[in-house]
């Protein structure tokens, strides 16, 4: 076993965090960003261009920069610590994924170059209102239609849906709405005539919109892998990205955890650092060992996001979700408490980072969720 | 021993809840419901219609609007109110500010300031805590001078609810600095907040709504017959006030309400192709809060009922009811954030009015888009009226004898 990062690693670990804490460090800086139209900063995402950030995924043959979950991790850790606003999610790990194991030869070569130099900007248009967390239940249809497919249907919450030039959309091309068979994913221009979006700010400072779909017109080449199989990719990218949301909430729980650590150490009250009552000491303890929990579990999600066994990927995904929500809500909770008053204010870092923490637990399966999916695959103990 | 209420309490309920239904707005009820605040003007003109009928005080002394109740009836009055989503009359009005002038005040400072309290013809704001000053209040810094008939006000509060809305503000300031304890030298004054040299700076709460603000005093001339009981006891003021403000805390009524709408909900929210109150995973989660609040409730009633023993007396294990209430209030806020799940995601800005006729923001759940602003925003109770870590050192002294 080998928990350290190789030298390259290291590298990618500073210069990602150079970039992101450098942006991220003036919160009015980050006010300012969100309240453009995109929702961050377009200058930004040029230089997670320059860094080969955006090509992280893609094998370097394909003109990619050769990662693996490892290097998601890194990258993810720093967007939570750096509470970034791009979308790296939305875009690399859900659309660069999507595309490195869905596309095909063809796609992947006109694709990724448009991807890593950020001109192409992907979102995951997946999730239905009847759906919840099901990845599987997908009512959006498509049917043969000449040469191509007409799509019908409704998303509900695409993540930095509105600021996507093209979306992968998924739809039911045979089979019950919430068979895993029968899913087909197609990729569509984010201006195609029929398509609708109306973006929103989210809970976090990011961005989502609910995508309408009347009577989208796609050619065949449109489809992304193979008809009626999506379904499988989709489970396969949603565990990729569900090790990357661990990393991010990781990153932004070491953060948080850091500054309650600094707070309790210098804020006085009776005369005395508030650090020095014991019961915020015993809680900084369990919220250090909530982290470090949280984070065992973000390197046996990023290990396991690519097993082949599916029961075993399952159980362990679904077991790192459910430890990184529980840590989150927990570290989340404890850092308000112990900040009192100005843990609450949006001046303050630390309701940011509890805010978008709220958000990852509903993103990709709250606790009840995976629970359930662990107790079907029957348990966690040989994953 | 008899744990049913009284014939006499029933009939008494039912006319609170009558009245509640049938004097106070359904519609402003209803936004209570589901999670959105009250407006001012929503919280003046219900207070207004309670104080018509008698009903906006009944804390108060008899001879200055109160009502001659048991601490039954105090107790199911205010858990109707939490019940039926009123709006409660303005806490720093009839819990706070009211009960020290009527208690402390001088009969010209009641004749003046009790009817238009009641009647919140001022509205009236909280100027305790300060940056450095929040669990330890008696650390508070800002200063009043004397100067004549009049004192100068320098300093400055923060976390001040509502103060941008706020006529009149009730102030800790420090009169005798050279006292041989800090809670001694301390004054409660009350202050115009339209006098010169008063400035309200907005806070932004994690909810995105402005509900607090920092406010700054650059030599704010008061008159002195503004200051309530002794100069340099206002402290005396400051402790019969926050005992006061601990009752009713345990908000069991609101937590009750919240939880009959998360298994209505529930019923409405889809899961597997049933719905969430299919899933006895959650159906059990609701459950161990409705034994968490049962249990808080029965510990209530049997507070109230020892305070009639005590003679008036809070008891200190009131305490518990804020430590258990607020929890379980953030409970069931964690509960219905789950319920909403993905549907939580969007904000919208809350000081953007709702269009008309409808809350049916972007995704279909009029209740789904408060769910995630009502949980950050409740993190607040468990930190103020006495932080949970403050009760617990109170209870440890007072009642265990540590
Ligand atoms: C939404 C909101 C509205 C408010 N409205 C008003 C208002 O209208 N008027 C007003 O005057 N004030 C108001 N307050 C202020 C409130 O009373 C203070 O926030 C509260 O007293 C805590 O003070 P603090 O925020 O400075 O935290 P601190 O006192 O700095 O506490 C930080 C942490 O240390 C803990 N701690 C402190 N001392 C001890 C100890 N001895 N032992 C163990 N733990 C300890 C606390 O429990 C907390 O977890 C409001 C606060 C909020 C959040």
């Amino acid at each position: 076993m080998d928990f350290e990062f190789s030298d390259e690693q290291r590298l990618l670990r500073d210069s990602v965090d150079r970039l992101i804490g450098q942006a991220y460090d003036d919160l009015g800086h980050r006010k300012k960003m969100q309240a453009t139209e995109l929702g961050f900063s377009e200058e930004l995402w040029g230089k997670y261009a320059e860094l080969g950030l955006l090509a992280l995924p893609f094998s370097e043959e394909e003109g990619g920069f050769g990662g693996g979950t490892v290097e998601t991790m890194i990258v993810m850790e720093a967007v939570g610590r750096g509470l970034a606003l791009e979308p790296f999610f939305a875009s690399i790990i859900l659309g660069g994924n999507l595309v490195r194991l869905g596309a095909s030869a063809e796609q992947r070569a006109e694709l990724i170059p448009q991807i890593a130099d950020g001109s192409l900007r992907l979102a995951f248009a997946h999730t239905e209102p009847q759906a919840r967390y099901d990845l599987n239940n997908v009512k959006t249809f498509a049917q043969r239609s000449g040469n191509g497919w007409v799509l019908e249907g409704d998303k509900s919450v695409v993540v930095h849906g509105d600021s996507a030039t093209k979306l992968i959309v998924s739809a039911r091309t045979s089979g019950n709405y919430n068979d895993s068979a029968g899913i087909t994913l197609f990729l569509v221009d984010a201006g195609a005539p029929g398509l609708s979006r109306r973006g929103f700010p989210t809970q976090d400072g990011q961005r989502g919109a609910p995508v309408s779909l009347a009577r989208v017109e796609v050619p065949e080449s449109a489809v992304i892998g193979t008809v009626d199989r999506g379904g499988a990719l989709i489970d396969r990218v949603g565990d990729i990205a569900i090790a990357a949301l661990s990393a991010e909430a990781v990153g932004a729980m070491a953060a948080l955890h850091a500054l309650t650590m600094e707070y309790l150490k210098t804020r006085k009250q009776f005369g005395v650092t508030i650090g020095s009552f014991q019961v915020l000491q015993h809680r900084a303890v369990d919220m250090f060992t909530a982290l470090e929990q949280a984070r065992s579990m973000e390197y046996f999600a990023a290990m396991m996001a690519t097993a082949e066994d599916a029961r075993e990927r399952r159980a362990a995904i679904s077991g790192a979700k459910v430890q990184i929500n529980n840590s989150a809500r927990f570290i989340g909770q404890s850092a308000i408490q112990m900040h009192g008053g100005i843990g609450m204010t949006m001046e303050y870092r630390a309701g940011h980072y509890f805010k978008r923490l709220t958000m990852i637990e509903s993103t990709f399966g709250d606790a009840d969720h995976h629970m359930r999916l662990i107790d079907r695959a029957g348990g966690l103990l040989e994953a | 021993m008899d744990l049913r209420y009284t014939a006499e309490e029933v009939a008494f309920r039912e006319e609170m809840r009558t009245f509640f239904r049938e004097k106070i707005p359904a519609d402003i009820r209803r936004k209570g419901a589901e999670g959105h605040h009250a407006t001012p003007e929503e919280m003046i003109q219900c207070q207004r219609i309670m104080n018509q009928h008698g009903l906006a005080t009944p804390n108060w002394p008899v001879e200055w609007g109160g009502k001659d109740w048991s601490p039954m009836q105090r107790y199911i009055y205010t858990e109707e109110i939490l019940a039926h989503d009123v709006p409660a009359p303005l806490p720093f009005n009839v819990h706070m500010v009211g009960p020290v002038i009527a208690f402390f005040g001088t009969e010209a400072q009641k004749k003046h300031f009790l009817p238009r309290i009641a009647n919140i013809d001022d509205w009236w704001c909280q100027g305790f805590s300060e940056p450095g000053a929040g669990s330890d209040l008696a650390n508070l810094k800002t200063r009043a001078v004397r100067d004549g008939d009049h004192y100068i006000i320098n300093g400055q509060k923060t976390w001040t609810t509502l103060a941008q809305v706020a006529d009149w503000c009730f102030v800790l300031a420090r009169t005798n600095p050279e006292a041989a304890k800090p809670q001694q030298g301390i004054s409660f004054i009350l202050v115009d907040m339209k006098s010169p040299g008063i400035t309200v700076r907005p806070i932004q709460l994690v909810d995105g709504g402005h509900e607090v603000n920092e406010v700054f005093f650059d030599d704010v001339r008061v008159p002195v017959e503004n200051l309530v009981g002794e100069e340099n006891r206002g402290w005396d003021c400051a402790k019969f006030l926050l005992a006061n403000e601990r009752s009713g805390i345990a908000r069991v009524g609101t937590s009750k309400a919240r939880l009959r709408r998360i298994r209505e909900l529930a019923r409405t929210v889809q899961l597997n192709g049933g719905t969430m109150w299919d899933s006895e995973q959650f159906r059990h989660k609701v459950a161990a809060v409705e034994i968490e609040l049962k249990a808080l409730e029965m510990t209530q009633l049997r507070v109230i009922a020892n305070e009639r023993a005590r003679g008036g007396m809070p008891d200190p294990a009131s305490s518990i009811l804020k430590i258990k209430g607020s929890e379980i209030q953030q409970r069931t806020s964690e509960l219905t954030l789950e319920l909403a799940g993905p549907f939580a995601l969007p904000f919208r800005d809350p000081e953007e009015e709702l269009p008309e006729g409808t809350n049916d923001f972007t995704l279909g759940f009029g209740w789904a888009d408060a769910a995630a602003p009502t949980y950050f925003n409740n993190r607040k109770v468990t930190i103020y009226g006495g932080s949970n870590e403050i009760q617990r050192n109170i209870i440890a002294k007072l009642v265990l004898g540590f």
